[in-house]
């Protein structure tokens, strides 16, 4: 009886506390324009993904912290980054970085992700862009809209 | 020609599996000896036609034929050889073949190590293994035929992805499958045993060095990936908590439960029921394994192709292997007999925490790997599960399931006095406290979780001395042998434990310490520049370019003094690959038994000066070295005389349930 009670109460403990530290640990992802519409929560960390925008990358003076744009081809977020970037990471391609939002606007990030390979793109990165290039279409398509047309 | 050999050979071998699954378990039912003893030519024989399939499609790597489309997207004719030869397992279809090929050999080795078996039971066994057999096989001739041509033939091969170029790319996938696929034995013996209602001490004797063996394996296999992604990735992380790491992870955590939850089934004919419903579960877990790194679901190095029909197909064999095995469990394990009593206090309810501990481990990493797949493919968002959980769930979980190791070796089967206890291990306990509140301090700082990683290592370690020392004694007490016999008359089974227990500590330290002492710095420098970590001069002393067989690389020439005295010179280098345009690091390392030195280079910046990344990171090697060790009591263990002693019992009937050849007479 004894062994019985303390089992139980040891799974239970230990369920508590895997599901406390899951509760906490979660890291959502959010696409740039998400960030840009506000959705993504201020002093907790979270992942953004996208391409990183054509020549936007800059290197500080101390030649270890870089400033680059990531893109979801309608909105845009800088991101400041203190360290090496994987090998794969590369204007125009796919990037996922994970870290904090700043007041200013600026996503601070603590790691950047990239690839394992030349042709495969972050599914976060892949699908934001997706999310808003069908966005772009959409509206496009209202502008055209036959009862639009005069 | 050859391709088409290999591709025929596997579809004899699905033959000779077809009746390999049936004939022999008809047999074992209807006592028909010589259906049942199909069983043992037909498991050899489908290794045969394995081997043939699997020499071909080597073959087509290593003479370059790239005629054949899996050849030709992975190999590359400048490769050298013996990459070359490891890409046979490098593409999709290739680890799959890898796969099936592991499993024959696995099978070939228990229909060889069975004589002293009862045949029923040997049938039952092979038949239920040639039954995953044809699902693999199944799913390799329809989905993934590593032999398939490329018409017209290319003319020189896309090469294999540069991370995989690699010697620990050679070794470590076989390890790794032998572990995974070791664990259907386990799986089929309890199979076997549910089906025959032949669930004893005897079982559990048989299964127990099979099980062991595929956990050494495993280890072995998990330790080399984690080495490979310490100095491939150019990281200096061991772990990451990947989906794919953690695919690994959970059949191992299962598997280790399953070792030690064995252990009380032969000793006391306790725990069956759980033992093989672990059975059961870590091979479906190692099922899931394959089905979550081989479906594309999760997207990494390992991730070859993202062919739905490939993930639908696992996920059915998936789902029919589990729900049979479960089914059949339901079915037939209320018939089995609960083992002796045991109190509050004993080495029964030693492991049987260690078992709840190690099995809530493994739902925890599974909860913080499939999570994040369930929410993305009902389209509920994309989250990430990253290392801060994993690390907050170990902890509280393995300290003590760490410190009961200690206690466990000492606890006596079904009853023992606390107070006893406690004063047998006081010294060790002693020994531990004060290692964990001085030694922190020796290393110049001091931490709750460093002063609790010490404690659990010294504890195991020292607790681990005191208990041969007391064995010892006791031999000594009844025999007086001299101190070296009687060390030599403990059982190799008890040597095995202490061993895998001791790698436990060795692992710890090193897990401890480098989390609490290393030093990483990215930093900026140019030719002359020098720059101190972890008490340790790094010049860069100049950058050349070289040639390699198929990439261009830039080494750099660094090296490392301590005190003005030359420690060690490093080439880290940055490849280029020029058939897959893809550039890599490739990290140089200077280790040591207490301290690895490792530096990679990151980018070039304008002046001829690099971003370097340099790292100092103490008793790293402890961590694989702990893992090595753990394999090693494992096998120690195997070889022990009682494994080969309980086949020779064997020979006299010693189930109660009838007994095929008496029918058959």
């Amino acid at each position: 009886m004894v062994l019985i009670a303390v089992s139980l109460l040891a799974l239970g403990g230990a369920a508590g506390l895997i599901l406390n530290a899951f509760q906490s640990n979660l890291v959502f992802f959010f696409s740039p324009s998400q960030v840009a519409a506000r959705e993504a929560p201020q002093g907790r960390s979270f992942r953004i993904g996208g391409l990183v925008q054509p020549g936007s990358l800059q290197r500080q003076g101390d030649g270890v912290s870089v400033r680059f744009v990531v893109t979801d081809t309608a909105h845009d977020i800088p991101v400041v980054y203190a360290g090496i970037l994987p090998d794969l990471f590369k204007e125009g391609k796919g990037v996922v970085a994970q870290g904090q939002l700043g007041s200013d606007g600026v996503f601070h990030a603590n790691e950047v992700l990239a690839k394992h390979d030349a042709n495969y793109m972050p599914p976060e990165a892949a699908d934001a862009v997706e999310k808003a290039k069908r966005a772009a279409a959409m509206s496009q398509k209202t502008l055209i809209d036959p009862r639009n047309k005069p | 020609m050859i391709p088409e050999l290999g591709h025929f050979a596997l579809i004899v071998a699905l033959c000779i599996a077809g009746v390999q699954a049936v004939l022999p378990l008809i047999g074992a039912q209807r006592g028909d000896a010589t259906w049942m003893a199909l069983a043992r030519p037909a498991a050899q024989g489908q290794l045969v036609f394995v081997v043939i399939a699997f020499a071909c499609l080597a073959w087509s790597f290593v003479a370059n034929d790239f005629s054949v489309l899996n050849v030709a997207s992975n190999s590359n004719s400048l490769l050298p050889l013996r990459y070359r030869f490891a890409a046979t397992w490098g593409s999709h279809e290739g680890s799959l073949l890898l796969w099936v090929l592991m499993l024959n050999l696995w099978m070939t080795a228990v229909s060889v190590f069975s004589r002293r078996l009862p045949s029923e039971m040997v049938a039952r066994i092979l038949s239920v293994m040639a039954m995953i057999s044809i699902g693999f096989l199944l799913f390799l001739l329809f989905t993934s035929n590593p032999f398939e041509r490329l018409l017209p033939a290319a003319a020189d091969g896309r090469d294999l992805n540069p991370l995989l170029q690699d010697p620990g790319m050679v070794i470590h996938p076989p390890m790794l499958y032998m572990g995974y696929v070791g664990f259907s034995v386990a799986f089929a013996f309890a199979i076997a045993a549910l089906i025959g209602g032949q669930l004893d001490a005897t079982w559990a004797r048989w299964s127990r060095p099979w099980t062991t063996m595929a956990w050494a394996f495993l280890t072995v296999g998990i330790a080399m990936g984690s080495g490979w992604a310490y100095y491939v990735l150019g990281w200096g992380g061991w772990w990451f908590w990947d989906p794919v790491e953690n695919a690994s992870f959970m059949p191992w955590l299962v598997g280790t439960a399953l070792v030690h939850s064995l252990a009380v089934s032969e000793k006391r004919g306790g725990f069956k029921i759980w033992t093989v419903l672990l059975a059961i579960i870590a091979f479906s877990l190692s099922l899931l394994g394959t089905f979550l790194v081989r479906s594309g679901v999760l997207t990494s190095v390992h991730a070859f192709a993202t062919d739905p029909k490939r993930g639908i197909f696992i996920l059915a064999f998936l789902a029919l292997v589990i729900g049979a095995a479960l089914a059949l469990f339901a079915w037939r394990a209320p018939k089995v007999g609960l083992g002796g009593a045991f109190a509050l206090i004993s080495r029964e309810s030693a492991l049987l925490v260690n078992n709840v501990l190690l099995f809530v481990a493994a739902a925890a990493v599974l909860l913080g790997t499939l999570y994040p797949l369930f929410l993305d493919a009902l389209g509920l968002g994309k989250i990430s599960v990253g290392p801060p959980y994993f690390e907050s769930v170990f902890v509280p979980l393995m300290a003590p399931a760490v410190f009961l190791m200690g206690i466990a070796p000492f606890a006596r089967w079904k009853q023992d006095q606390p107070l006893d206890l406690a004063r047998r291990l006081k010294w060790a306990l002693a020994v531990a406290i004060a290692s964990a509140l001085l030694l922190p301090f020796t290393l110049g700082l001091w931490t709750p979780l460093l002063a609790l990683g010490i404690l659990l290592a010294v504890w195991v370690a020292v607790a681990g001395v005191v208990n041969v020392r007391e064995r010892v004694l006791q031999l000594r007490a009844s025999t007086s042998v001299p101190v070296s016999t009687a060390l030599r008359r403990l059982p190799r089974g008890y040597w095995g434990m202490l061993v895998a227990h001791f790698g436990v500590a060795v692992f710890i330290v090193g897990v401890t310490l480098v989390r609490g002492y290393e030093v990483e710095k990215d930093v900026r420098m140019g030719p002359g520049d020098t720059v101190a970590v972890g008490g340790y001069q790094f010049r860069l002393d100049g950058l050349k370019r070289i040639q390699g067989p198929n990439y261009d690389a830039t080494r750099g020439v660094i090296s490392v003094t301590r005190d003005e005295r030359p420690v060690a010179t490093l080439h880290p280098e940055k490849r280029f690959f020029t058939v897959q345009q893809m550039p890599m690091t490739e990290a140089a390392i200077d280790t040591g038994l207490t301290r690895d030195l490792y530096v990679s280079l990151g980018e070039p910046l304008q002046d001829g000066a690099w971003v370097v990344r340099v790292y100092y990171k103490p008793f790293v090697t402890w961590i694989w070295g702990g893992a090595f060790l753990m394999a090693l009591g494992g096998i120690i263990a195997v070889t022990d005389r009682r494994y080969r002693l309980a086949r020779r019992d064997a020979i006299a009937p010693t189930t109660n349930a009838p007994t095929a050849v008496a029918q058959v007479a």
